[in-house]
């Protein structure tokens, strides 16, 4: 093997990545590991299935997807027009579409909050008619989409751009009508991007502290978010449970990576066959 | 497939009025709270000490973070494209850990490593050396969940790129410094630029992870996202907005550096 490194550089880079990667990643997580084998399973256990902390699991992760499946939506909707169609500030429009890449989260975070409260711009009309838009599920909800779009529209973005016309052309010919098309010639493509799309957006969502902690409101069994938990046991000096936490939600979000992986695998083995 | 105008007008618009209520919107509203209460009270609460403090600790982690990772980016996707060997694979996937987690559980790894529960613990304090609550803890932090930004920008581009340039550069007697400087660094600047551009974005505006770590102490750990934070949970809206008004400046000035560099790096293409 070694005869096929021609180029040279191979034991400087290998030796500063490994240096890197046991730096910030190996020795940390190993650590984190170290010390949570040591609390031993009872505790673990204990922490991990408190029923404060369960809610706040499930909260992350429904938030987490309503955002993702919200996400597809307004994901798709941005990529088709920014690819198929021409008008005034498009170009101002995809640049835009980054921007929660760029902004700081705390800063999203009040912003949102200050929008969506009681007497905010926009909040004002969701409290009129009884719809409370932040400090709430919702509220946690709206920030998660913020932190969650440009990951769906970027995936699907360049698949709609390498679509191919003469697909579309061919089932015109044959009669069918757009909304045909749309399903059985253009939807089955953007499948895969989609899924991408979902997958990054949800394990973001799970994880997100900066844009949602101020959103959220914070109230115990209601509003407290899987993150902010950690943070609370960690103000309390509880640092097992805080770890035990810490597994539950990297287990979780693993989990669901993979599965999803996994399935898109699958998916395109399946397709393969058919061809 | 041409759909009817109506359909397109009403794409184009719930295309827009979702940006608009999404992204510009609490543009709009950053701006117009900071200066609510006056250009003198703006400028005020950006010259406030503190503010000028984590400013300074904001630009000292990102540099810091940037320039760690530029190298682990550069080396690593160097190793990563260049070569075969075995657990390529994995040492890829591992690079992108960060992606997955939470920075707030980021944060707590370095705490599991640095802080009174650790085993190096007493050693650290023996020498008078603090990680966590304290500076090193926060450019740990932001190198860690900036790690694979700058590697997965590198990489596709050098996997397009090949080997062959190298190798020819090689087989004439250049050495890997040169090669990497006259072959391959003209090749990825577009895509390094992007990556660094990306990273620095992350870096100047984390707040999980640095929250963790950094014990919030003011005028010695606290950062600009951690400083905003403070004043607005001490109902000091406006100060806060202002500072947040700066960050808002950057995260432009980037959106916009993004453009150009994507647009010469099609156009060189």
């Amino acid at each position: 093997m070694s005869d096929k490194k021609i180029i040279p550089g191979y034991h400087l880079t290998l030796g500063i990545t490994m240096f890197f990667v046991s730096l910030f990643l190996f020795i940390p997580l190993a650590a984190f590991l170290l010390y949570s084998a040591g609390m031993g399973l009872e505790k673990f256990l204990q922490a991990a299935t408190d029923y404060r902390n369960v809610h706040a699991y499930l909260l992350s992760f429904g938030c987490a997807f309503a955002a993702a499946v919200i996400n597809c939506v307004f994901g798709l909707i941005l990529a088709w027009v920014l690819v198929r169609y021409d008008f005034k500030g498009k170009r101002i429009m995809d640049a835009m579409i980054d921007l929660p890449f760029a902004l700081p989260t705390a800063i999203a975070g009040i912003a949102l909050t200050t929008l969506y409260a009681e007497n905010g711009w926009v909040g004002q009309f969701f409290y009129a008619i009884g719809i409370p838009s932040a400090f709430s599920p919702m509220g946690i909800t709206i920030a998660l989409i913020f932190v969650g779009i440009p990951f769906v529209a970027r995936s699907v973005q360049p698949v709609l751009k390498e679509l191919d016309p003469q697909l579309e052309e061919a089932a015109q010919l044959f009669g069918a009508d757009n909304l045909t098309i749309f399903r059985r010639v253009i939807l089955p493509e953007l499948v895969s991007p989609l899924m991408t799309g979902f997958a990054l957006a949800f394990s973001r969502g799970i994880g997100e502290y900066g844009s949602v902690v101020f959103i959220a409101g914070n109230m115990p069994f209601e509003t407290e978010i899987a993150p902010l938990m950690i943070m609370t046991k960690l103000e309390q000096f509880d640092y097992q449970s805080a770890a035990a936490i810490a597994i539950v939600m990297m287990v979780l979000s693993l989990a669901i990576l993979l599965s999803i992986h996994s399935w898109q695998s699958h998916k395109l083995r399946s397709i393969g066959a058919i061809n | 497939m041409r759909e009817p105008k109506s359909i397109r007008r009403l794409l184009i618009f719930l295309a827009a009025a979702f940006l608009f209520l999404m992204l510009i919107l609490p543009l709009i509203l950053v701006a117009v709270e900071a200066l609510s209460k006056g250009w003198s009270v703006y400028i005020q609460a950006l010259t406030e000490p503190y503010a000028i403090k984590a400013l300074g600790l904001t630009i000292e982690a990102t540099v810091l973070a940037v320039a760690l990772n530029t190298i682990f980016g550069i080396a690593s996707a160097w190793l990563l494209t260049k070569f075969d060997f075995r657990g390529k694979n994995l040492l890829g996937s591992l690079i992108d850990l960060p992606f997955a987690i939470s920075p707030v559980v980021a944060g707590l790894f370095f705490i599991m490593l640095f802080g009174r529960m650790s085993p190096i613990y007493s050693t650290l304090q023996d020498f008078h050396v603090a990680i966590v609550f304290a500076v090193p803890g926060v450019i740990l932090a932001t190198v860690f969940v900036t790690f694979p930004f700058i590697t997965r920008e590198l990489i596709p581009v050098m996997e397009s790129q090949g080997r062959s340039e190298e190798e020819a550069a090689t087989t004439m007697g250049a050495d890997g410094w040169t090669i990497f400087r006259k072959v391959t660094l003209p090749n990825i600047k577009w895509g390094l630029s992007y990556g660094i551009i990306l990273c620095t974005a992350r870096a100047m505006g984390e707040f999980g992870a640095v929250s963790v770590v950094s014990g919030h102490i003011r005028g010695r750990t606290n950062t600009l996202p951690l400083h905003i934070e403070i004043l607005y949970n001490e109902y000091n809206f406006t100060a806060a907005f202002a500072v947040a008004s700066i960050l808002v400046i950057l995260a432009i000035v980037v959106l916009i550096l993004r453009n150009i560099v994507e647009a010469r790096g099609v156009k060189a293409q």
